[in-house]
């Protein structure tokens, strides 16, 4: 008897060391995965956050012979602006080197804001304009001036004249807006995510109209009419495995089918987007399919049994409980596409795009494809672009997960 | 729901297609890249038209698209860092583009470079030949595996570090090249193997083209930025990688003098350095006229202010070619001369 008690009870501290040690080992490993997520974060945001901020240089710019925009040769005006800066330069190799303090882009600079502000014409006026990226990545830490000078991006000359800039007070760091409102650019200091978002944006738009029409009709139909047969389990085999295939896969068909049957244009969202549906619509299918599966029986016979037809039953009772699945669904094969570069390759959206683009058929990249490409870049200056644009794409698909989480919780009922 | 979505679509995009513009679309490999998107945004704010769209296929794949025939779906301009192979122009005649305007935009060096913390390499192509061939020379004609597993092993004034080399894919032009210039540059050294060039050139090209595949050559993927930042924190490894992410990179890393001569600007740019190659751009006659803008794209492309020795291209890292061959491209692009292949 007392044999049997103990024998018990060391099975059942057994047991409990058992189930504390799995619920331990359950824990470890959400902390493993958040860490993971957390030293990633860091990580980008770290090396990302510079590229939030760039360098100004300010100079002193004298357009009082001025007195209409055609009148002014903007990149001379900024030319003899930054000389007169620094009188003592004389060289030409020198000023050759002086002129490198600036963005290749500060005539049109300039241009931009006579244009905007045209009282400044006829007078002397002094502006802020962009540095180059090694004097913003000078700026920024990135270059260390105790290194030897043939190390170093930066000669002794130009840092000395960074220098007397920073000491006149005309060197200052701003709040980047470009990288937000521009396109794409081969200076690091002039690029910008806006083309590409809107790309991004696009396709997405063009992937969700024809995949989620698409996509439940083709869920309603084999849920909810076709009835159970070799066809209809041969179809739902198929489905499952389109969702497995590579991505490439689609853009060789998209390469194939849209761009030379159809002849639609290359590199536009259009047929990227054309792409991205084929890709989701498996994912949306099989996503509200188990949508409509969840919809309990009672509700259809109900309606079934009030004299209501099959198509009414599905529309006004079923669809309606679906949807937050079925949206569930739509948004998450969406989250997937946003990410997706390799079936881009093939229709042509891996490309330098720095227009933004005005509509559906004209010429766009999309997010990741930017990061891509940034992150292939020579220039130091782009590593934190490119970071920054991780951020932008992660960003966005935490807007689309919460809109997901958000759809779910208003729409859903209970039974 | 359905219904509206359906309307906005067709809406956007019948507007979207007004709105779509003729622009010049170019193609080709990834190391021209990098030049051609920068004249193509500098065209695009200093005119009227449209910026260009470029996209990276890589040399092969561009020509591919280039040559599939005339017309609108097709690209106007093709940019290689290699020259266009008899094969693609008799490819290109069969579908329809008979005339293309080549132009050599400069010149390109490949360096292999190691982490400054380390010294700097002294290599002979034969050095970067035996260390990274498949097969070497055993000494009595014949071949023997690759045996070499450190430096000094291949060349004794060479540290005796283990041989690590991380370079590009099979699927890159600069692979390409490396094999063409370096490899096979040292490999006909051997007065045996350079006799064998005209006996049996698909041997003599398999010995010299083909790299070790036992771990002392690491594909490092397309990625040249990777590279750089795997020799940071690997001293003892040497990287092959474009000129131009030497010249961004060289707080971090150093090129390898090959032949007694460093990689620096001047020694490409005169052609004393022995790994360096030519880039080309390549221009479909036939849409000159057609598609607004090429002409003068072109004109854009050959100006002294874009790939002179100061132009800006020379900032981005494209060695300019020398004054005289620089004329004679210039007037050829200008005229829009066919290309003959001889």
């Amino acid at each position: 008897m007392t044999d049997l008690f103990t024998t018990a009870s060391g099975h059942l501290r057994a047991r409990h060391r058992a189930e504390w040690r799995f619920r331990w080992l359950g824990r470890l490993a959400i902390v493993f995965s958040l860490g993971f997520l957390l030293i990633m974060l860091f990580s980008i945001t770290s090396l990302g956050k510079g590229a939030l901020s760039r360098a100004e240089i300010q100079l002193s710019i004298d357009l009082s012979a001025a007195s209409s925009l055609e009148d002014v040769n903007f990149q001379k005006a900024v030319r003899s602006a930054l000389f007169a800066t620094f009188p003592e330069v004389t060289d030409r190799s020198d000023k050759r080197a002086l002129l490198k303090l600036l963005s290749s882009d500060s005539g049109y600079e300039l241009a931009r804001m006579v244009e905007e502000n045209p009282a400044l014409l006829g007078q002397e006026t002094t502006l802020w304009f962009t540095a180059s990226d090694d004097i913003d990545m000078y700026e920024k830490g990135a270059i260390d001036a105790n290194l030897p000078e043939n190390r170093r991006r930066l000669k002794d000359t130009t840092l000395g004249w960074v220098r007397t800039l920073e000491s006149r007070n005309a060197l200052r760091s701003v709040f980047n807006t470009a990288f937000f409102t521009s396109g794409d650019s081969r200076e690091p200091e002039l690029a910008g995510i806006f083309s590409a978002l809107v790309g991004s944006i696009l396709s997405l738009i063009v992937c969700f109209a024809l995949s989620f029409p698409l996509g439940i009709m083709a869920a309603l139909s084999l849920e909810e009419f076709s009835k159970k047969s070799r066809w209809s389990d041969f179809i739902e085999v198929n489905i499952n495995n389109l969702a497995a295939v590579p991505s490439i896969v689609f853009g060789l068909l998209g390469m194939a089918i849209i761009l030379n049957v159809f002849g639609l244009p290359r590199s536009s969202p259009l047929v990227g987007g054309m792409v991205l549906a084929l890709m989701t619509l498996p994912t949306i299918i099989i996503a509200s399919r188990a949508a409509l599966r969840s919809v309990p029986p009672s509700i259809r016979e109900a309606a079934l049994g009030m004299g209501a037809t099959r198509v009414q039953t599905t529309f006004h009772h079923v669809l309606p409980l679906a949807m937050p699945g079925m949206l569930t669904g739509a948004i998450v094969g969406m989250a997937r596409a946003l990410g997706e570069t390799a079936p881009l390759i093939m229709i042509g959206m891996v490309a330098f795009i720095v227009d933004v683009p005005q509509g559906f058929t004209d010429a766009a990249t999309s997010l990741p494809v930017q990061i891509f490409l940034w992150a292939d870049s020579p220039e130091r200056a782009f590593l934190e672009k490119t970071s920054a644009a991780i951020l932008v794409l992660l960003g966005l698909l935490i807007v689309m997960n919460i809109a997901a989480v958000v759809l779910r919780k208003k729409f859903e009922r209970r039974y | 729901m359905t219904k509206t979505l359906t309307a906005i679509a067709v809406l956007a995009l019948t507007t979207g297609a007004a709105a779509a513009q003729e622009r010049i679309s170019i193609v080709g490999s990834s190391t021209v890249f990098p030049f051609s998107t920068t004249v193509a945004e500098h065209f695009g704010k200093a005119t009227e038209f449209a910026t260009p769209v470029v996209e990276s296929t890589g040399s092969g794949g561009g020509l591919r698209l280039f040559c599939a025939g005339v017309g609108a779906d097709t690209p106007d301009i093709t940019n290689a860092s290699r020259r266009i192979k008899a094969s693609e122009v008799a490819g290109c005649a069969e579908n329809g583009v008979t005339d293309i305007t080549e132009v050599k935009i400069g010149y390109d060096g490949i360096v292999l470079a190691n982490s400054v913390e380390a010294a700097q390499f002294d290599l002979s192509l034969r050095d970067i030949f035996l260390a990274l061939a498949a097969n070497v020379p055993d000494g009595n004609g014949g071949t023997m595996p690759n045996p070499y597993t450190t430096w000094a092993e291949v060349n004794p004034a060479l540290p005796a570090t283990k041989i690590e080399v991380m370079g590009p894919p099979p699927t890159s032009g600069t692979r390409d090249a490396f094999a063409e210039l370096a490899m096979e540059g040292g490999c006909k050294t051997f007065d045996w193997i350079s006799e064998l060039k005209g006996e049996d050139k698909s041997a003599y090209k398999e010995l010299c083209h083909t790299l070790r595949e036992d771990g002392a050559y690491v594909e490092a993927g397309e990625n040249d930025n990777l590279i750089v930042q795997k020799l940071a924190a690997n001293p003892d490894a040497l990287g092959i990688f474009g000129y131009s992410f030497l010249e961004q990179n060289a707080d971090l890393v150093q090129g390898s003098i090959v032949n007694g001569v460093a990689p620096e600007f001047e020694a490409i740019a005169a052609g004393d350095y022995p790994v360096s190659r030519s880039l080309y751009v390549y221009v479909k006659n036939a849409h000159v006229g057609e598609v607004p803008g090429i002409a003068e794209f072109v004109a854009e492309f050959t100006n002294e202010e874009t790939w002179g020795e100061f132009g800006y291209l020379a900032e981005k890292g494209l060695i300019p070619m020398g004054e005289a061959e620089m004329a004679q491209f210039a007037e050829d692009a200008a005229n829009l001369t066919p290309l003959l292949l001889d």
